[in-house]
């Protein structure tokens, strides 16, 4: 019998470990890790105040590849959302008890990656402070969205994503603020959490409808979830482009994207683990696990990759073949399609053997790799898909300008900031589920 | 409500057990605080409430009706646009945002409910006062019997729990025998 937690740990014990970091002194690597990401965030801000103040013509961005790096980000961030909800959601709808321990983690991680995801359409807008003519408002102009676009369908997932995520995530994390304002050294740190926990007692009365209400939001979460990518292949699905105009895209967009949340997962949760010592709680089993759901849905990436080239054989259409057979893999930047299938194909494979899914850092270095790949399937799909259209004398290469690198790069730091401040503020591991599991584990053990 | 005897338990079975006798007496204004769900004692309460789901339920209802009407109302009726002469109402465009209008009155709805429905947000309340009783959000299990049992009788109550092995009895609003 498998037991996700180890050593049967009492009550007080998981308490003690697993809310103190919310109330121990910040370390001195946090605090260093603190200060290099609010760097970043601080080039981040300037870079948008800049973008805002100049213009979206500091973006390599040109015709014909008019969605570009701020396209190719938005996607792959939002993708990496994806592993959160699967594991908060899905997992939960399948009573998969390994999501216990980091399923609220993989949840901020959702929350985190939205809202840099958000940001790059809206600077893609050109005007952004004009975004909100995508919400119906009533407006004395007496011009309203067209709901035909898949542009208003994005904007409605994302904001959807967004906001059910929220409220998933709090909903969980009540039991939790609680027993932080109940346990916290000092007043004014019990107060604090007093105000974000609203008085949940731990009334049975509560506690039922919380079940009730915390199922009923996995249940919609998880066609949400799905939905949210499949609209955002949508943007590309609905043009007439060779290598977009395809069915393949919905199915295709939301494996790549759990492919590349689960790898962001186990980037973010072995350093974690390691610095707060968490390993009876977050074990070898559960990284075991993540590997497996990498290297199926690596699998399914890789299908869909087959099938594309097969379509773009079969099919029959001269622009779209020439666009999958022979300008990906031998165009201007074959290198960057050859580096997404080493990646993504390749390098996973090393995960059929439970050495390897149970080597900490091999696992990290193979998730690092199945971000980069993916991050680079984007920028082959939007970008040489745009450089090599239909009329041959539209034809340019795009690259990327410094800018574009600048506010990637902020991104990323202020992702990595945000993560910081969740793993300082709030307890990670869901304290009251682990309570809970560590029962049904002993009473199994017993009964044998 | 909030009147009442609160006793405090050291393990998860013996709340279960006080709870079981106090129903065997004919209790059933009875709470349990505990640090994490337990599904049997659900059970024990009795009564299934529904009212989380139906409210979910209607808000996604209200939800799809209000995303596909708003898109149909103003593709089609306000500010009709031929984009490479589609037709105005087009049932099909509508489906993605219609989905995700639902979703989000479902979601909100829900969350709304389990809290309203449960009392909260409701920063303080006199159970607050009573010392050990932050330990039902850690590792103690607390009873509550509700001074507007129809059973409740103080000296009988106390008598009661103090058989059922009660570490300590806290009461609210009701004097203790």
């Amino acid at each position: 019998m498998r037991r996700w937690i180890r050593g049967e740990p009492s009550d007080a014990e998981l308490d003690a470990q697993l809310l103190s970091p919310v109330w121990t002194p910040a370390s001195r690597l946090w605090q260093l890790a603190f200060l290099a990401t609010g760097a970043g965030v601080f080039v981040l801000v300037v870079l948008v105040t800049w973008a805002m103040i100049e213009g979206i013509g500091l973006f390599g961005n040109d015709i014909p590849a008019a969605w570009a790096m701020p396209i190719i980000n938005f996607v792959w961030w939002i993708g990496i959302g994806h592993a959160g909800t699967f594991i908060s959601a899905i997992l939960l709808l399948l009573e998969q008890r390994w999501r216990t321990s980091i399923n609220r983690f993989a949840e901020a991680m959702t929350l985190f990656a939205v809202m840099q995801a958000a940001l790059f359409p809206i600077l893609h807008l050109g005007r952004p402070w004009f975004f909100y003519w995508l919400v119906p408002y009533p407006s004395t102009l007496e011009v309203w969205p067209q709901f035909k676009s898949a542009l208003p369908w994005d904007a409605a997932a994302i904001f959807t994503y967004f906001t059910v995520s929220l409220l998933f995530w709090y909903l969980g994390l009540l039991p939790d603020l609680a027993a932080v304002r109940d346990r916290a050294p000092g007043r004014v740190r019990r107060r604090i959490y007093a105000v974000f926990a609203l008085g949940w007692t731990g009334s049975s009365h509560a506690w039922r409808r919380f079940r009730i209400g915390y199922g009923l939001l996995a249940g919609i979460a998880t066609p949400l979830v799905i939905s949210v990518h499949s609209i955002v292949s949508s943007d590309f699905a609905t043009t007439l482009l060779p290598g977009w105009h395809s069915t393949l895209f919905p199915p295709y967009f939301v494996a790549g994207a759990i492919l590349s949340g689960f790898a962001m997962v186990v980037m973010l949760l072995v350093p974690a683990r390691a610095v707060f010592r968490m390993h009876h709680v977050v074990t070898d089993d559960h990284l075991d696990a993540m590997a497996k759901m990498i290297l199926v849905t690596g699998w399914i990436v890789l299908y869909a990759y087959l099938v594309e080239t097969y379509l773009a054989w079969y099919g029959a259409n001269e622009f779209e073949a020439y666009q999958t057979l022979v300008a990906r893999p031998f165009g201007p930047y074959a290198w960057v399609t050859w580096l997404t299938v080493v990646c993504n194909t390749c390098v996973i494979q090393v995960l059929w053997w439970r050495r390897a899914r149970r080597s900490v850092a091999l696992l990290w270095i193979v998730a690092v790799l199945v971000n980069v790949g993916m991050w680079c399937e984007r920028f082959v799909l939007i970008d040489v898909s745009l450089m090599r259209g239909f009329m041959v004398s539209k034809w340019e290469t795009y690259v990327p300008t410094l800018f574009d690198w600048g506010i990637l790069v902020g991104t990323l730091a202020f992702f990595s900031l945000l993560f910081l401040v969740f793993l300082r503020f709030v307890p990670f591991v869901p304290v009251y589920e682990c309570k809970a599991l560590v029962r049904e584990e002993a009473e199994e053990a017993r009964r044998g | 409500m909030d009147d009442g005897f609160f006793a405090e338990f050291d393990s998860l079975e013996r709340l279960q057990r006080a709870l079981e006798r106090l129903r065997d007496h004919g209790y059933r204004a009875l709470d349990a605080f505990t640090p994490f769900p337990v599904e049997a004692i659900d059970a024990m309460l009795g009564t299934r409430p529904r009212a989380v789901t139906r409210i979910g339920g209607l808000a996604a209802a209200a939800g799809i009706a209000v995303g596909y009407g708003l898109q149909w109302w103003l593709n089609a009726v306000v500010y009709p646009l031929d984009v490479g002469g589609r037709p105005p109402h087009s049932p099909l465009a509508f489906v993605p945002i219609t989905f995700e209008t639902a979703v989000l009155f479902c979601g909100i709805a829900t969350f709304a409910a389990v809290l309203g429905l449960s009392g909260l947000p409701r920063l303080w309340r006199p159970a607050f006062e009573i010392e050990g009783f932050e330990r039902a959000s850690l590792d103690r299990f607390w009873l509550f019997v509700a001074a507007d049992d129809r059973c409740f009788e103080p000296r009988r109550t106390h008598e009661l729990l103090l058989g059922l092995g009660s570490l300590r009895i806290a009461t609210i609003g009701v004097h203790a025998p």
